[in-house]
């Protein structure tokens, strides 16, 4: 059914559509309003049977999904940001264990300096996690992807993250199909855990494992996310069938096939690039576009065949792995060892600064003519920085100095 | 399940077996199987393994072993589970050192989503795993009233790590990172958390305390907290030989000298208002409970701190005072039966 709607709504809808028996959230911004709407569907009845749970913080959320899992229900919570580092310890915990818990992320940016706006520096941090990270580019996708995130989780017994731009999608209004109810049952299962607490067949759950067999548990969640990689297609052509739209999978190019350079990004600027690089092709530019769906497992080979032909490759990411640069970049470039190419590193958009269309054709004629420095900050005010700089030479102070360089920037501006 | 073993072969005076059948204690009933198993790798004389199985057999005897047990991190989870044993007969679930509480929601919140009511969920860990890092998921559940009953095995100290200072220390006891050294050694007075009374303001529906010395009364009050639905918690003073440098054949000794001395009160509480005490028969000096153990031997040296035992005894006294402890002495607070 077509609606226009609230990206969260649409989320929180696709979730209750897949039938959670364990909500538990605690409210961070921009994740807010996919809980709101799933704690009413819970409490109005609409959503049953169904357990919501507000918790006390980030930890509790997840340690409340890990419990609600081995005690064989389907859970579900949503996070963003700071929330997502506070429950850093029971996610490494939550795959470990096997538990296939489905997760928003409504990505957002790491304070210090606190900033409650969009970019994925959130997820990338626990990208070592070993939970499956899948990234939506639209809405619809957000939407489809949770659907199908449940499938994956379960099938493998390991969580997914579903990541989404924080207010870019989960406030924007757009036209979404939401699916009828029959449709996704008769897509997603029921679940069946592969082990519970059960008290006619008692089991150890979570038991401690010393240095003759960890290596081997490591191994086999590794293997784990390798099996992911070819069920995350296999699930996505399953989804195509099923609801006659063509949502998730590992990479989705675009224009890629002739182009001499190609754009990996991830999340919901694909849109933006995707449109400069209409405009570049109109001119005669060879270029063309990678999104990358899934993070986790890195597609390593999709992502080699993808560029196997092109000359250069321009990573743009809206994370920064500071002291070397970019995150995806470096995944990008193992997935290249052997083919020569001229690699970019792109870090733009950090903490919700607008990605124009003026910028990216500035970046990618200056990427094209091979005048771009291997690591650029898309827009980054140099006489600023500069400024603040020199200033720091002569006075001693700690942290990033945000007040001085708003000052300048109003000084400029008067 | 495995048939549990007796140790007292030829005597029926372990556990009131010559007691009428309801009179009888869990321990005693040849039917019972045991939630923990022997063959575990706890330190012997733990009042920890003692407290956990007496409770845990107590609970599953309540609920006709329909029960999920989710354990913190620490020596219980540690002695108990080295992969690929276990030591547990019931469903047993550990998860983190924090978050026991939390998870335990998680498995109660599941249990009712699918009806399974019947089923009856327990949280545990040691002190340092719930009166300090997972304070904020125990007191989170307390709040929402969750169907849990959670058991704090109180040893007094990070025991499983070296024996560390933890926020349930008392005063003046020596532990690694309050070692018995300068002008004031041990635990610092002054500081130190008191569980059972933060459970009891969040006014759940149960809240009890409890030691190995009275295993009877250590099982009734388990079996008691299974009667309400809500929020339980259970406070069992558990010595360590280890930490507190005991012999460990006297853990239970220890254990009785901590409620003869008033140390350590034991209480029922329903809905935030204490319901009965035990009394002290015989109350008898701290000195008595601080000299047998290695963690208090700074009080005892060549220049006994007598200013230090005063401050102990004066802390007695309080519990004594405010729980009514001995006859004919009036309560202060609460509502005593």
């Amino acid at each position: 059914m077509l609606k226009q709607i609230e990206g969260s709504r649409g989320v929180a809808e696709a979730v209750a559509l897949s039938r959670p028996e364990v909500i538990c959230a605690y409210p961070i911004s921009p994740q807010t309003h996919i809980v709101e709407a799933l704690s009413t569907l819970v409490k109005s009845g609409e959503l049953a049977p169904c357990e919501f749970v507000n918790v006390e913080s980030e930890f509790a959320a997840m340690s409340v999904a890990i419990g609600a899992s081995a005690a064989g229900a389907r859970a579900y919570t949503a996070t963003a940001s700071q929330g997502l580092l506070y429950m850093a310890e029971p996610l490494f915990n939550a795959s470990g264990l096997g538990l296939p818990i489905v997760m928003t992320v409504a990505n957002r940016a790491i304070g210090a300096p606190i900033n409650i706006w969009n970019d994925h520096s959130d997820s990338m941090s626990q990208r070592d996690s070993g939970w499956i990270q899948l990234y939506a580019e639209t809405n619809q996708e957000a939407l489809d992807l949770h659907i199908q995130a449940f499938r994956i989780a379960e099938e493998l017994s390991l969580p997914v993250m579903v990541c989404m731009d924080g207010f870019v999608l989960t406030h924007a209004v757009e036209r979404v199909d939401v699916p009828a109810q029959e449709q996704v049952d008769a897509f997603l299962p029921p679940y069946e855990p592969r082990q519970v607490l059960d008290p006619e067949d008692p089991i150890s759950i979570g038991a401690m494992v010393g240095p003759d067999a960890f290596t081997e548990v490591r191994y086999l969640a590794h293997d784990k996310q390798m099996q992911a990689l070819d069920l995350i297609p296999a699930v996505a052509a399953d989804f195509a069938a099923a609801f006659g739209r063509d949502s998730g999978g590992l990479v989705r190019p675009y224009r890629c096939d002739d182009a001499e350079t190609v754009v990996v990004a991830l999340g919901s600027v694909l849109g933006t690039i995707k449109d400069t690089v209409d405009e570049l092709r109109d001119e005669g530019m060879s270029i063309g576009v990678l999104g990358l769906t899934s993070f986790r497992p890195f597609p390593l080979d999709a992502v080699r065949t993808a560029l196997a032909g092109a000359q250069r490759v321009v990573v743009l990411e809206r994370a920064l792995a500071v002291g070397i640069g970019g995150i995806v970049a470096a995944n990008v470039r193992m997935a290249l060892s052997g083919i020569s190419l001229h690699g970019y590193t792109v870090i733009a958009g950090l903490g919700g600064r607008a990605i124009t269309k003026a910028s990216l054709t500035r970046l990618f004629h200056e990427a094209v003519a091979d005048k771009l420095e291997p690591l650029t900050f898309l827009d980054l005010d140099r006489d600023l920085v500069e400024r603040e700089l020199r200033r720091t030479r002569t006075t001693r102070r700690s942290g990033p100095a945000a007040e001085n360089l708003l000052r300048d920037l109003g000084t400029r501006v008067g | 399940m495995e048939r549990v073993r007796f140790y007292q072969i030829g005597s029926y005076a372990a556990g009131n077996r010559l007691l009428d059948g309801e009179l009888q204690t869990v321990q005693s009933d040849t039917h019972r199987t045991n939630s923990l198993n022997s063959g575990h790798r706890a330190c012997q004389g733990c009042g920890e393994a003692l407290g956990a199985r007496y409770a845990l057999d107590a609970v599953m005897r309540a609920t006709g072993n329909q029960m999920v047990a989710v354990n913190a991190t620490g020596c219980l989870e540690v002695f108990s589970t080295p992969y690929p044993e276990t030591a547990w007969q019931v469903p047993w679930l550990h998860s983190l050192f924090g978050n026991a509480p939390a998870v335990a929601t998680g498995v109660a919140a599941a249990l009712k989503a699918k009806g399974r009511t019947d089923v009856r969920v327990v949280g545990q860990g040691g002190d340092g795993g719930t009166v300090d890092i997972g304070l904020a998921c125990l007191s989170g559940m307390f709040e929402r009233n969750d169907d849990v009953l959670y058991i704090c095995y109180d040893n007094g100290g990070y025991m499983n790590t070296g024996v560390q200072r933890s926020g349930a220390t008392p005063h003046g006891a020596a532990t690694t990172t309050t070692p018995a050294v300068g002008p004031q050694p041990g635990n610092d007075f002054g500081k130190g958390k008191n569980l059972p009374a933060i459970a009891m303001a969040h006014r759940i529906p149960y809240v009890a305390t409890a030691t190995v010395a009275d295993l009877r009364d250590l099982e009734y009050k388990a079996t008691r907290a299974m009667e309400f639905r809500g929020a339980r918690y259970l406070h069992v003073l558990v010595p360590c030989p280890l930490g507190w440098r005991t012999a460990s054949n006297e853990t239970v000794k220890i254990a009785r000298l901590a409620t003869e001395t008033g140390i350590f009160p034991v209480f029922e509480a329903e809905d935030g208002e204490v319901v009965a005490v035990s009394k002290i028969r015989k109350r008898r000096p701290v000195g008595d409970y601080l000299q047998p153990q290695g963690r208090f031997a700074h009080l005892f040296g060549a220049t006994p701190r007598e200013d230090v035992i005063a401050k102990i005894q004066a802390e007695a006294d309080r519990n004594v005072r405010v729980f009514g402890l001995t006859d004919p002495e009036v309560p202060v607070h609460g509502v005593v039966s």
